[in-house]
């Protein structure tokens, strides 16, 4: 094994004679502390900012949001318009993704479905932060029965097979973009509750929670500013986490004919649509939709594991 | 231990009450199906209707008798296919689903932690970074357009598989592929996370200090502490696969039940969407249970013992 | 007295995220046969690192020995193949750990994690490794020692674990035993019996100890020598009785008056102010100068001399120097 041979020690003889007197001292000296230290906050920004993984996978969504509100503007084609002679023509320059067989422009198409899918995953998102933020919150500071009784509610709902569940609404109810919103809703919000009543009891007792109340803050201001505030890092992660799930849920049922129904176009859909053309060589038809499904929740994966890591407070360096 | 175990019976037993209640109410409260006042067209269709779910009872006296029906395990009639009841579609169509299932669960656990192991022990290497971007890729991609890629790629352009049916070996290489990369990704991560929080702990230390070999600390020490979470999570990821069916068996043309599931939602063939969300739900239940129950009893510390040491 | 261990300028560095930390600067001393070497510091001052370096159990990225040797039985440990190192692990020097609540596994029998030990080195049956753990046990005063084998660390109290660490770690009856902290995550009652068992077992066995920690009244207890760090270095050894009743390094004075003392009037703690120094740049002379209330100018310009004050008490300070002397006077 080699061994580095260290820096050159000091074994002089000559230490001058001039040397041996008291030291000259700045008070500040011994106390200095050695790192600047950034707000948990800020810490966090900058090691999100270089996972490169994480970045990507924000600029792609960026990018997917202004494909989805600026696309069909862009688009010279509209995304209803049929047509019998233009059918299955494969990309081109007239028609950037090709047509599908009913003459329609996949582009144009794609881009809906990405309004489609953003929103489903927003909204769903969005509800059960809500729901899930204000059930737990409420079950995690309250303690004790209340929290014990919520809290076995949410067991027995948390068993429910979430698909299953989903499938069986949308029957009841018939397909549609509300319904789907309606019913990844239903139970969805479990997965939250669950994180912020655990967040809430373990911040709850600690110290400066207790010294806000006995200055005899109100509940509701102790919970949104000593709470809220702490536990935001995992509630944000769980919601990055979420939305792929309600993506692919959305594509899940459109593909199985429960979701969104023809004309209207979500990757789902079109990828049932383009399951037939495997054999038939228009690989365009099913490329497309299944890429953007694949990258926008491979981009919001990456998002939320980089999300994880920078907000995680033990990985503080 | 009993007691664990029987509030998890308890538990399960309510969930599954709660399931079957809901379907049963929802399923009566679809406008145009045949519990309400619609007709079906078919004469010999209504009649099996009719004898099995009392159509004619108030609506209370229709759920004690599905319930009563149930307990005696019997599912009642399907609506689209007149002579065929939901038990006799199950009893086809569920040995194939199993089996698909089984072996994906299989296949996924086993590379799962294999993947996981090898990436932790090459923490930072190039084995991890590459091994956690495959994972990465897995959880992403819905098992359905992984499905599509491979026939795609493995059976049109390079014709090394069959793509469809279920009739022999060859057969169930790409559809348990294709259900399989999601939840081996999964296990994946998860091992890995696991592992390398367990390596960190002092007991690690401690039996390296003793000079056991490296194999011996991973196989014997870390290993078994680090593969409890993802027993935890094989609940879940089991109630994924099986809803994974339904497409893989639609895309492959494989006769399992969830091909049949699909076909009724399409078809609206009610009574068969109501037996089989029930019977699912019943299986998704039962592996919970029997996840929970085995973390019970490899984790020594739920085991409750009456005495304590001093 | 035989020295069965010797550590010669030992020094270890970390890379990290900020830098490359020199943990260990170059630390030397010995174990003698049968006697209790303890290790004094504050946190951070690198004594951990040195014990586990005895044995290479510092993980290898981030950690590296950068220097220096360790003598055991005629070989550099550090130098010593992996393979080598391995089998005196447990067989002829063992160690334990902080804290007895995560030191064992807890998801496998006690007996078991006992046994492997022996079986690993000795060739035994299973039979006679049962019969080596169950007189371990006792020996380190667990009661029914049959019973408890199959049971899981969850089921003992903390003191109870330490004792079944320990008994894990003497189990193949090695010449040397390193601990780390053994008493700090524990109460102070259980404390005062985890120390008279490793009194006791030294008498009874003739192990040589060394014993980490940073509590001084710990040290009092069954050091028979005490090495003083500070900042990676070894500032000041000598026996417990130099230590205690002639120090000469200005830290160990401060660490010394800042125990609270039931004897004392009432007056205030004695805290040494200011804070260990970054290790990222570690300086060039003492580096204990910036909180040394007699800091001289050569302090911070070149490292100390070692003056010999006994066979046993060496000390790495300035103010021991002739020129020294006339300013000490002058200092209140």
């Amino acid at each position: 094994m080699e061994l580095r041979k260290h820096e050159e020690r000091n074994i002089s003889p000559e230490v001058p004679d001039e040397w041996f007197v008291p030291k000259v001292r700045n008070h500040t000296e011994a106390e200095a502390v050695i790192r600047p230290s950034l707000s948990y906050w800020k810490d966090s920004w900058l090691r999100l900012l270089r996972n490169k993984l994480a970045m990507a996978g924000l600029v792609f969504l960026a990018l997917l949001a202004l494909l989805a509100i600026f696309g069909p503007m862009i688009s010279p084609h509209s995304v209803e318009k049929q047509s019998l002679t233009l059918q299955n023509l494969p990309p081109s320059s007239q028609y950037w993704f090709g047509t599908d067989d009913l003459g329609r422009d996949v582009f144009t198409r794609t881009c809906y479905g990405a309004r489609i899918s953003l929103f489903v995953g927003l909204m769903a998102a969005f509800i059960d932060f809500v729901v899930g933020v204000i059930y737990g919150g409420f079950s995690g500071y309250k303690g004790g029965r209340t929290d014990n009784l919520m809290m076995r509610f949410v067991e027995i709902l948390y068993g429910l097979p979430y698909l299953l569940v989903v499938i069986l609404v949308m029957v009841v109810i018939g397909p549609g973009l509300t319904t789907i919103i309606l019913a990844l809703s239903i139970t969805g919000w479990v997965g939250m509750a669950r994180i912020v009543r655990g967040q809430v009891l373990q911040i709850k007792n600690y110290e400066f929670v207790l010294a806000s109340k006995t200055f005899g803050t109100k509940t509701a201001r102790i919970i949104r500013k000593n709470l809220l505030p702490n536990t935001m890092g995992p509630i944000i992660v769980q919601m990055t986490l979420t939305i792929p799930s309600a993506i692919f849920a959305e594509a899940f049922l459109s593909f199985i004919g429960l979701g969104i129904q023809a004309p209207h176009a979500s990757w789902g859909v079109m990828a049932n649509d383009g399951l037939s053309t495997i054999l038939s060589g228009y690989w365009w038809r099913l490329f497309f939709p299944t890429l953007f499904i694949s990258l926008t929740m491979f981009a919001f994966n990456v998002l939320g594991d980089g999300l994880q890591d920078a907000l995680d407070p033990k990985l503080r360096r | 231990m009993n007691t664990y175990f029987i509030k998890r019976v308890a538990a399960m037993i309510i969930t599954l009450w709660l399931i079957i209640t809901a379907t049963f109410f929802l399923m009566h409260s679809v406008p145009g199906s045949p519990f309400n006042e619609e007709r079906t067209t078919n004469e010999a269709v209504q009649k099996n209707l009719e004898a099995y779910y009392h159509l004619d009872q108030p609506l209370i006296v229709q759920y004690g008798n599905y319930l009563a029906a149930l307990v005696k395990l019997d599912l009642g009639p399907s609506i689209k296919k007149s002579s065929q009841t939901v038990n006799d579609m199950l009893g086809r169509g569920f040995p194939v689903s199993f089996e698909l299932g089984f072996y994906t669960l299989l296949v996924a656990t086993f590379s799962g932690i294999l993947l996981g192991v090898l990436a932790a022990l090459r923490h930072n290497g190039i084995i991890d970074y590459a091994a956690m971007s495959i994972a990465v890729l897995g959880i992403s991609i819905p098992n359905f357009v992984m499905a599509t890629f491979l026939i795609e790629e493995l059976a049109v352009r390079f014709p090394l598989f069959p793509v469809a049916t279920w009739s022999s070996p060859k057969h169930m290489v790409l559809p348990i592929l294709a259900l399989a990369t999601g939840p081996m990704a999964i296990i994946a991560r998860l091992t890995r996370t696991s592992m390398l929080e367990v390596l960190t702990q002092d007991y690690i230390k401690t039996a390296k200090a003793k000079g056991l070999s490296p194999v011996k600390i991973v196989f014997k020490h870390a290993l078994r502490n680090a593969l409890l979470p993802v027993v935890t999570v094989l609940g879940s990821l089991a109630a994924s696969i099986l809803t994974g069916t339904f497409v893989i068996e639609k895309i492959f043309a494989i006769p399992g039940m969830g091909k049949y599931f699909v076909d009724s939602i399409n078809t609206r063939d009610y009574p068969v969407i109501m037996g089989t969300t029930v019977f699912y739900s019943a299986i998704l239940i039962l592996m919970l249970l029997i996840v929970d129950l085995a973390y019970g009893v490899l984790d020594p510390r739920i085991k409750l013992h009456k005495k304590e040491a001093k | 007295m035989e020295k069965i261990l010797q550590v010669k300028d030992l020094q270890v560095s970390f890379s990290t995220y900020g830098g490359e930390v020199n943990a260990v600067r170059g630390v030397s001393f010995d174990l003698h046969k049968g006697e209790t070497l303890a290790i004094v510091g504050e946190s951070g001052c690198g004594k951990s690192v040195t014990s586990q370096s005895i044995m290479r159990l510092i993980p290898t990225p981030p950690g590296e020995i950068t220097g220096g040797e360790v003598l055991f039985k005629g070989m550099d440990l550090i130098k010593l193949k992996e393979s080598e190192l391995r089998k005196l692990r447990g067989a002829n020097i063992s160690m334990i750990f902080q804290d007895p609540m995560t030191a064992l596994n807890p998801t496998m029998q006690i007996g078991e994690q006992i046994m492997e030990g022996i079986i690993q080195h000795e060739k035994i049956s299973r039979n006679q490794a049962k019969k080596a753990a169950i007189e371990m046990l006792t020996l380190v005063g667990i009661p029914s020692p049959e019973q408890r084998l199959k049971q899981y660390p969850h089921q003992f109290s903390g003191g109870m674990r330490q004792r079944i660490v320990i008994a894990m770690a003497l189990v193949c009856q090695p010449d040397v035993l390193i601990a780390d902290e053994p008493t700090t995550a524990l109460d102070v009652t259980i404390q005062a019996q985890i120390l008279e068992l490793f009194r006791d077992i030294q008498k009874k066995t003739g192990v040589s100890i060394i014993l980490i920690t940073h509590d001084l009244g710990v040290v009092a207890q069954v050091a028979d020598r005490v090495a003083v760090m500070y900042a990676g270095k070894i500032v000041e050894v000598g026996s417990r009785r130099e230590i205690f009743y002639q120090p000469q390094h200005p830290y160990t004075k401060g660490l010394l008056q800042s125990v609270p003392r039931l004897d004392m009037e009432k007056e205030e703690l004695v805290p040494i102010p200011g804070t260990p120094p970054d290790l990222f740049s570690p300086p060039v002379g003492c580096a204990f100068s910036a909180r040394c209330p007699y800091a001289m100018e050569v302090c911070d310009k070149a490292y100390p001399f070692k003056t010999h004050l006994s066979s046993n008490h060496q000390v790495d300070c300035w103010l021991l120097d002739e020129r020294a002397k006339k300013l000490v006077s002058t200092f209140v």
